[in-house]
């Protein structure tokens, strides 16, 4: 069972606490952009091995999106961070990089 | 004209803990900057901000923590309409949200032994409900079973527990098949 700590509330929540909002850090591609690019956007995710960056929302308590770091494998959680960041949080980063080396 | 009916009115159930209906309550969501609606709120019921996932109460009345910009103030449902209006004027010129929101939700007020409130929670939510996790004066929001539902311990020492208005027979049931005189778990 996965239990994440949403950032907003500091409860760690339980997973049938969360929503699940896929894969973090998207970039959105829009009307302007070339179809590979939307096609990218809309459909293609990742799915590694590994450290997986993603949005949930703490949907049974505060309401707020947040972003998870979690390892696809382990299910180890890396930490938590708010959902106004484009890029995770350096500790986050630093973690995952001590865990494969 | 219709008399206001509260979702299970006069609802009672006995076992382990006793599981009552508090009847017509009012609530009032607070939406915005809670460091804006704090001076309002203060004026008008001597209430301060609680902490995050506080809940202070005082003379009948009790102001919860739900959201970095959400609180919800408990009055008397009789007072709900005119607080409420007073409170939306005084943060008017704020990016705040007041709604008297009285009846879109039930509460259900449980006494009893302590450790027998909180094992009746524990069957049915994941939440943490520990002594050292779910003290006194803090707000839960959570599920139990499949509704959403809210519980926090109040000064007098009873477990409230608030839902939405649609689900309040199924909690009710819930709460009830929880606190059944032979459910005992001893956990606590
Ligand atoms: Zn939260």
């Amino acid at each position: 069972m996965l239990i994440l700590t949403c950032p907003y509330c500091g409860v760690a929540a339980d997973e049938t606490e969360l929503a699940p909002g896929g894969e973090a850090h998207l970039r959105r591609h829009g009307p302007d952009s070339s179809d590979s690019d939307f096609e990218a956007y809309l459909f293609l995710r990742r799915n590694p091995r590994g450290l997986h960056l993603e949005r949930w929302r703490h949907a049974h308590g505060c309401g707020k999106w947040f972003h998870a770091a979690r390892d696809t494998m382990t299910m180890e959680v890396l930490g938590t961070y708010p959902a106004q960041v484009t890029a995770p949080p350096p500790e986050i980063v630093h973690a995952s990089d001590a865990d494969t080396a | 004209m219709f008399d206001a009916m509260s979702p299970k009115t006069g609802a009672r159930y006995e076992g382990r803990v006793t599981v009552a209906e508090a009847g017509l309550s009012g609530m009032i969501t607070l939406r915005g900057a809670l460091d804006t609606i704090a001076q309002p709120v203060a004026d008008a019921t001597g209430l301060e901000v609680p902490d995050t996932l506080g809940i202070v109460e005082e003379g009948g009345r009790a102001l919860a923590w739900m959201s970095p910009d959400e609180m919800m103030l408990f009055c008397a449902y009789e007072d709900a309409a005119d607080l409420a209006a007073r409170l939306a004027e005084a943060t008017a010129d704020e990016h705040a949200l007041v709604v008297d929101m009285s009846d879109a939700r039930a509460i259900f007020v449980l006494t009893g032994a302590e450790t027998s409130l909180r094992e009746t929670l524990a069957k049915l939510t994941p939440a943490d409900v520990r002594p050292e996790a779910f003290p006194a004066g803090m707000v839960r929001r959570s599920r139990l079973a499949q509704a959403a539902a809210a519980f926090w311990i109040a000064n007098d020492g009873t477990l409230r527990v608030m839902c939405f208005r649609s689900v309040a027979d199924y909690v009710f049931a819930l709460l009830s098949h929880a606190a059944h005189p032979e459910g005992a778990v001893d956990h606590f």
